[in-house]
């Protein structure tokens, strides 16, 4: 579903959107975003003045109408923003239809609708079936494509036992034939959830959010004092502030410019996150991502490349390295996988033995099996292996060959350097030993440079034993590592660092990584990972790279940026609007305050109208910015509060200074007032 | 502004910068029940006494709930208590002027106003109240009200400082917690408040005033229980003086910035304000603990630069307001100048005549002000007590022009932040804190939080209760008496001077100031009544939420600092908290200082008369 | 909710009559005993006593003045005039139109009395009520120009009588702190004086 990002100006998009601004005037909606409330009572108030008043009808229709738009637009923001999610949730959903389930009942098959299954149900699916729902493979293998999840086209592979067990509903299966256990709730798959989570319609407010609505509410209620007892000062002062006035002026006051956009600011957070194929099951998890100053991350795939490189030739005695070379060179010609790769490379760095074409009938290759867990070539005879030294020394020994006793010490030796020990023989006899061994990613430790900056502290996690994991650590610029980690040191750890206060995440794929994903303040399962896995983080990588966790994070520290900048932009906004409104209000009963419209606008009218007009129109205008998010670059707390101060506080200040001023001119120029 | 002006403001300035650091150091040791201070072998035991009399125990701490009770039903107690003494100072002692007792609006209105720490004078002072009630009602409260504000900003402090016994390292990594634990060693009291009452009034309150009042004195404030002076003028008037204990009362009026004061023209009254040296004292005195509890609050949460970048908001806004009212002042008022009024010759002089050259000066507005202390002592000094709740003038605020007057207004409206009531300023800037902090720390991309303690709705919710309340309290009652009979009828100025009497009076309660534009005939019932309110509000609707916030902080866990963490000193910090004080809590009565003051400067500028 | 506020009283009442006791009995009366032992006069009032034991006001306190032969102190607004048990401001504001009546009432009398133009700047003092009803300080401005009424109503020099206004000068405390302002009824005391000491030599 995250083929396409949709772009801000799709009209896919902004033509339902408006259809939406309008539904969603309902009052019972619209009552939970306090601000826009407001203003509705508002412009229905002044909507009725149009008709109450004698006086200035043409003045106080255009108000309404700008007053009546200022809601619109607020809408039409949140619109917008759930629009480009339900764009992908529409095209999920057609992975979820019209599927009939080959469900396994005492072992007869039957067809069920798909969305029929209970948790429990065994169902069979056999090349070209769409997996009816989320479940675990316990029996067989089979390749998967997961496109319609991932918009990966490339097929994975998903088989019973360990931790490449979990497949999803609306996936497919394209070749072999595997048995599932279903174990979603009917109609809370996991692509049910994708669904309702980028629609949007099962979002709730997070907790900054929360806290900022009361912010904001409370803000509005003040203005809302503000404005009601400036009538009894009027008439103290022999004022008539006319309804219209007030009402332009409170919507004005309050922060309709954050209150509009605060809600598509949320979903376009979860739906930035989406378009990076990450599924959150819930948007207080991303708004945590932002808080996370601790990151678990797994030493494979995210700070050393995946697969290890081969780096060294260890022959065994009378063998020469050569030889070794040359043997393992052949024997991994057509092993495609990145060890084999880095085997030839290495071969050809160190003797330059090139690569020779191979074809059959001279050469048979055997490939890597899980049970024989090794491979190799027989060729002209030359029966070459490499593989496991376990595997190779019952191999070998099968074959009534002798495993020497320095082979075997130089696989000691390399593992306990953390390297992957390959032996390779030829027929019975044991030529030596190719040493594989961790290579850190290229950028890696800038980037954990700039983490560090930002205040977040990295720890690798490895399995590997102290003295490698400090070596790679020490490489990566990881800030501190776990070495030997099992699973419950992991969580062990996680547990520590909270309680020192710190708010940790980690990526996980397997059923004993769960408790750790369940405890970490964000847990990112891989989607490759074990069911349980899945259920136990809070979001799901669909790409399973746990490098991904890193952007998350900074996803999250733009979403509640965003929010910040904007409401302090919403607020240093007012000055302005009181430049503008203040004057006007009470220009005709003390002309004397003249000098106090300082912006020279035209008429007291017309200066209403361009605040209320600017205060419309800068929703619309920072709809792209809501969705975007605010420019993030990763530095020190102090340095980001400077830039945003200045741009959103400054630039709140001085923007509708000069939006008013303009707006005012045009408004004079069309005299509309 | 003169140089000489310049050369008084620096002075006071400078001396205020330097004691702000040994007085917070002092709090550091008044604040806490095991601290230790040079007066220890006096007042320890009596201390201890006074403790074994309470029968409470002071090494217990309270949780926010249990001190905000202590502390209602102190301030109950003793609202009831001056209640009574009012209303019965005929049958006391101590009354040579045999004054009748108040009526029970006036009672009301004045037991409220000095439990608050507000001390509006709705009463006359001198021709009001008995030696017995001024010494024993009113005293009384200059101390209790001042111990219980310090005490109470003293809580929310320790609820926002991260008071673990020790902080957790490395080797607590193998320590397995359970799930959802906070970590116990997080404290969640707040002090206990009958320590804080009690060590802030013997160890802090008491001995500075014993000082301030003896040099008060020698520079010619009276203390004594004398009945009126009669004199026979040099023209053979007679003129009764008034006489009585003012200088132990003015100290603690001062230092406790209460401000009400011993006589109706307060400390313009040339015996409650003697001479320009007893001024400048006095101003020291209404900023300095305020001032301390600045750096007391850089001490407690270990971070001294946040202290002083809170110290540097309210100062850079003080100044400013100095620098306008002062401005505006020596300006003077256009209408009086064309009557042909010249400016007060400021600089000595002697012999020196050119009338023609004074003709050209700027002529500054004299009306209220005494000779002595000249238009920018007045200046200052109205900026000074309205900025720090004190409310005791030394010129008559009504008549200032009407920027110089909206200086006082407004700081009085921004919720006495700007150093402020003592204690009750440290706490009310420290809501902005929240707010700056929750606003701005979204901004750099994470949960806000206030030196590692996460600002959410809770906080958030209860500080802006505060900002509500004010606004409410101000603007409604304002709006109220400004379409009232009895509202428009107290008024001694008409048109939007007018106004300005009665949004004055109602900031100045609300805020627990108690300056007035005393034009202002505030003792009828309506007006006590409604002035009392205010002030109740404007104290313990604010002290209850805030004590909430220092509950709610102090059971958080800190988070440790870092890069990442809001940095909360500096000039940025400094610059952002004057911003949100000015757009979150003052930009609200812009609209009525604009019908108020701003209006009738223009007018004023037209020569038009009410 | 209430209960634990009842359970606060004890302590609430008790502390009320150890406070009270402190800050309303011994404190007090400390500071008073301490201050009649070392500044008898100013913790009295700062009285000045006349010849025949009298009490003719206070040194800090303003007197009303009308006499041509003396120099008169601020408008005031304490009382029905310089009532030192009443102190008080006017009150009136800047757009007060009560306020400039009486400005305007002032200004013309000030110039009559002291000989003026009718277009003569007048110093503000002179016209505009103190703040307390009792500011006992006039500018020296205003001294100077009142000065050769002074000198004519009573037959003293024009030099003297500025000799005396100097005398009677307070400077700004440390040299810079407040205003300068010239002591009326100090001032009006050593006129009196002056004269006294004319009268006698003639008389010798």
């Amino acid at each position: 579903m995250p083929h396409k990002p949709a772009s801000l100006l799709d009209a896919s998009i902004l033509v339902p959107a408006i259809g939406g601004s309008f539904r969603k005037l309902d009052p019972r909606l619209m009552v939970k975003n306090p601000v826009m409330f407001v203003t509705l009572v508002g412009a229905v108030l002044t909507t009725v003045s149009i008709f109450t008043s004698q006086a200035d009808r043409g003045f106080i229709t255009q108000l309404s109408v700008w007053l009546w738009f200022t809601v619109l637009f607020a809408n039409f923001a949140e619109a917008v923003a759930e629009g480009r999610g339900k764009a992908q949730a529409d095209s999920l959903r057609k992975a979820r239809k019209d599927t009939l389930a080959r469900r396994l009942k005492n072992g007869q098959e039957s067809h069920v609708p798909a969305p029929l299954l209970e948790k429990g149900d065994l169902v069979v699916c056999e090349a070209g079936d769409v997996i009816p729902a989320d479940g675990e493979v316990i029996e067989g293998i089979a390749s998967v494509d997961e496109a319609a999840i991932t918009g990966e086209s490339a097929p994975v592979i998903r088989e019973s036992g360990g931790d490449r067990s979990a497949v999803t509903g609306g996936t497919k299966v394209i070749s072999d034939r595997i048995v599932i256990r279903i174990t979603s709730e009917k109609g809370n798959t996991f692509l049910d959830r994708m669904i309702a989570m980028v629609e949007g319609a099962k979002r709730q407010k997070t907790p900054n959010e929360i806290a900022l609505t009361i912010l904001l509410s409370a803000m509005t209620l003040i203005f809302l004092l503000v404005c009601i007892t400036l009538k009894p000062f009027g008439i103290y002062s022999g004022v008539a502030f006319s309804i219209p006035v007030l009402v332009a002026l409170l919507v004005c006051l309050i922060p309709t410019t954050i209150g509009g956009l605060l809600s598509a600011i949320g979903i376009s957070g979860i739906d930035r996150l989406i378009r990076r194929n990450v599924m959150a099951t819930s948007g207080r998890a991303v708004e945590a991502a932002g808080d996370i100053d601790v990151l678990l991350l797994d030493k494979t795939g995210t700070i050393t490349i995946g697969n290890r490189m081969a780096s060294d030739f260890r022959p065994a005695n009378g063998i020469t390295e050569q030889q070794l070379a040359d043997a393992g060179q052949l024997a991994s010609l057509a092993d495609e996988t990145p060890e084999g790769r880095s085997i030839v490379v290495l071969a050809k760095d160190k003797f330059n033995i090139r690569g020779r074409e191979l074809a059959a009938p001279h050469a048979t290759f055997v490939p890597f099996t899980a049970q024989t867990r090794m491979s190799g070539v027989d060729l002209e005879g030359r029966s070459i292996r490499k593989g496991a030294a376990d595997s190779m020394k019952s191999y070998i020994e099968g074959k009534g060959g002798v495993y020497p006793a320095e082979v075997a010490k130089a696989v000691e030796a390399a593992s306990r350097a953390g390297r992957t020990p390959l032996v390779v023989a030829e027929g019975s006899q044991v030529l030596g030993v190719v040493e594989l061994k961790d290579v850190v990613k290229g950028g890696i430790k800038e980037r954990f440079a700039q983490l560090r900056k930002m205040g977040i502290k990295t720890v690798m996690i490895t399995g590997d034993n102290p003295m490698t994991a400090a070596a790679i650590a020490a490489e990566a610029g990881v800030d501190d590592f776990m070495a030997q980690a099992t699973p419950e040191d992991k969580l062990k750890r996680i547990r520590a660092e909270q309680a020192e206060g710190h708010l940790v995440a980690m990526t996980g794929d397997g059923t004993n990584d769960a408790p750790a994903l369940a405890q970490a303040d964000v847990g990112v399962a891989m989607n490759t990972g074990t069911q349980a896995a899945r259920e136990a983080g809070n979001m799901v990588d669909l790409d399973s790279n746990p490098t991904k966790l890193i952007e998350i994070v900074e996803i999250g520290k733009q979403l509640l940026m965003t929010r910040g900048s904007l409401t302090t932009f919403s607020i240093a906004n007012d000055i302005a609007k009181y430049f503008a409104i203040i004057p006007a209000m009470l220009m005709a009963t003390f002309p004397a305050i003249a000098p106090l419209n300082v912006m020279g606008l035209a008429s007291p009218q017309s200066a209403i109208l361009s605040a209320v007009i600017f205060n419309a129109l800068i929703i619309i205008a920072l709809i792209p910015l809501a969705l975007k998010g605010v420019a993030y670059k990763p530095m020190g707390a102090a340095a980001v509060l400077q830039r945003n101060l200045l741009v959103y506080g400054a630039g709140g200040i001085i923007i509708p200074f000069i939006g008013i001023k303009a707006i005012d001119v045009i408004v004079t120029t069309l005299h509309l007032a | 502004m003169q140089a000489s002006d310049w050369l008084q403001f620096a002075l006071f300035l400078g001396l205020l910068t330097l004691i702000t650091k040994p007085m917070g150091l002092y709090l550091m040791q008044v604040l806490d029940s095991n601290g230790r201070t040079w007066l220890d072998p006096v007042v320890r035991p009596v201390e201890k006494l006074t403790y074994k009399i309470l029968g409470v125990d002071p090494q217990r701490e309270q949780g926010w709930k249990q001190y905000t009770f202590s502390m209602l039903a102190f301030s109950l107690t003793g609202a009831l208590f001056t209640y009574a003494i009012l209303r019965l100072q005929h049958l006391l002692p101590w009354n040579p002027q045999d004054l009748p007792g108040l009526s029970h609006h006036l009672a009301f209105n004045t037991a409220v106003s000095f439990t608050t720490n507000t001390n509006w004078q709705s009463y006359g002072g001198e021709a009001t109240l008995s030696y017995f009630s001024q010494v024993v009602g009113l005293t009384f409260h200059n101390f209790v009200s001042a111990a219980v504000g310090i005490g109470i900003a003293a809580a929310l402090v320790r609820g926002i400082s991260d008071r673990k016994t020790s902080f957790p390292t490395r080797s607590t990594v193998d320590r397995v917690f359970q799930p959802g634990e906070t970590s116990s060693k997080t404290r969640s009291t707040v002090g206990n408040f009958w320590t804080d009452l009690v060590r802030v009034t013997y160890y802090l309150l008491l001995p500075v005033c014993v000082a301030l009042a003896i040099f008060l004195v020698s520079q010619g404030m009276i203390q004594n229980f004398d009945a009126y002076t009669h004199a026979k003028t040099l023209e053979g008037a007679e003129q009764i003086i008034t006489q009585g204990p003012m200088a132990s009362q003015v100290a603690i009026k001062m230092l406790g910035t209460n401000g009400g004061g011993f006589v109706n023209a307060n400390a313009a009254h040339p015996f409650e304000n003697p001479t320009p040296l007893s001024n400048l004292i006095q101003m020291l005195s209404i900023f300095a603990i305020g001032s301390g509890l600045t750096y007391y609050l850089g001490r407690m949460v270990k971070n001294q630069g946040h202290g002083w970048a809170v110290w540097a908001a309210m100062m850079i806004m003080f100044v400013g307001g100095v620098l306008v009212c002062a401005h505006y002042e020596a300006a003077g008022n256009p209408i009086h100048q064309q009557l042909g009024i010249t400016n007060v010759d400021r600089v000595f002089q002697p012999g020196h005549e050119d009338q023609t050259s004074s003709q050209t000066h700027p002529t500054g507005n004299m009306e209220g002000k005494e000779v002595r202390f000249g238009l920018f002592n007045s200046s200052l000094f109205a900026t000074v007590t309205t900025a720090a709740s004190c409310g005791a003038v030394n010129s008559m605020h009504d008549s200032f022009t009407p920027i110089g007057g909206l200086v006082p207004l407004f700081m009085m409206e921004l919720g006495e932040v700007v150093i402020g009531g003592v204690g009750a300023g440290l706490y009310g800037m420290l809501v902005f804190v929240i707010l700056a902090v929750f606003i701005a720390g979204l901004m750099v991309g994470r949960t806000p939080e206030y030196l590692g303690k996460k600002i959410q709705a809770k906080e958030v919710k209860l500080a802006m209760l505060t900002l509500l309340v004010l606004t409410l309290s101000i603007l409604g009652f304002t709006a109220w008496a400004s379409v009232s009979a009895w509202g428009v009828a107290g008024l001694n100025n008409a048109g939007p001077h007018g106004f300005s009497e009665m949004l004055y009076a109602y900031s100045s309660a609300t805020a627990n100031n108690g300056s007035a534009f005393a034009g202002l005939t505030a003792n009828t019932p309506w007006y006590n009544t409604t002035l009392g309110i205010a002030m109740l509000i404007g104290r313990f609707l604010m002290i209850v939420p805030i004590m909430a916030i220092a509950g709610s902080l102090a059971a958080k866990q800190a988070v440790p600092a870092g890069p990442g963490t809001f940095p909360v000193n500096g000039a940025t910090f400094t610059i952002l908290l004057i911003g949100t004080v000015l757009l979150i809590g003052a930009l609200n009565f812009l609209p009525a200082l604009a019908l108020g003051p701003i209006v009738e400067h223009f007018l004023m500028g037209q020569g038009q008369l009410f | 909710m209430m209960n634990p506020l009842f359970t606060e009283l004890r302590p609430a009442i008790l502390a009320t009559l150890v406070l009270g006791g402190i800050t309303c009995g011994a404190y007090p009366l400390l500071i008073t005993q301490v201050a009649n032992a070392t500044f008898h006069d100013q913790a009295h009032g700062s009285l000045i006593t006349g010849k025949d034991g009298q009490i003719i006001g206070s040194a800090l306190l303003s007197q009303n003045f009308t006499a041509e032969n003396y120099f008169h102190p601020r408008p005031s607004a304490a009382g029905s005039g310089h009532d030192a048990a009443s102190s008080s401001g006017s009150n009136l504001g800047p757009t007060s139109q009560k306020l400039h009546d009486a400005l305007k009432e002032r200004i013309a009398a000030y110039r009559t009395l002291n000989g003026l133009t009718t277009d003569a700047a007048v110093p503000a003092d002179a016209v505009t009520a103190s703040g307390s009803g009792l500011d006992p300080h006039i500018s020296v401005k205003n001294a100077e120009l009142q000065a050769a009424r002074v000198a004519k109503a009573r037959n003293l020099s024009i030099e003297k009588v500025k000799e005396l206004i100097i005398a009677n000068t307070t400077k700004p405390d440390l040299g810079i702190l407040g205003d300068a302002g010239v002591n009326v009824l100090e001032l009006n005391l050593a006129l009196d004086n002056v004269e006294r000491v004319f009268q006698l030599v003639p008389s010798k």
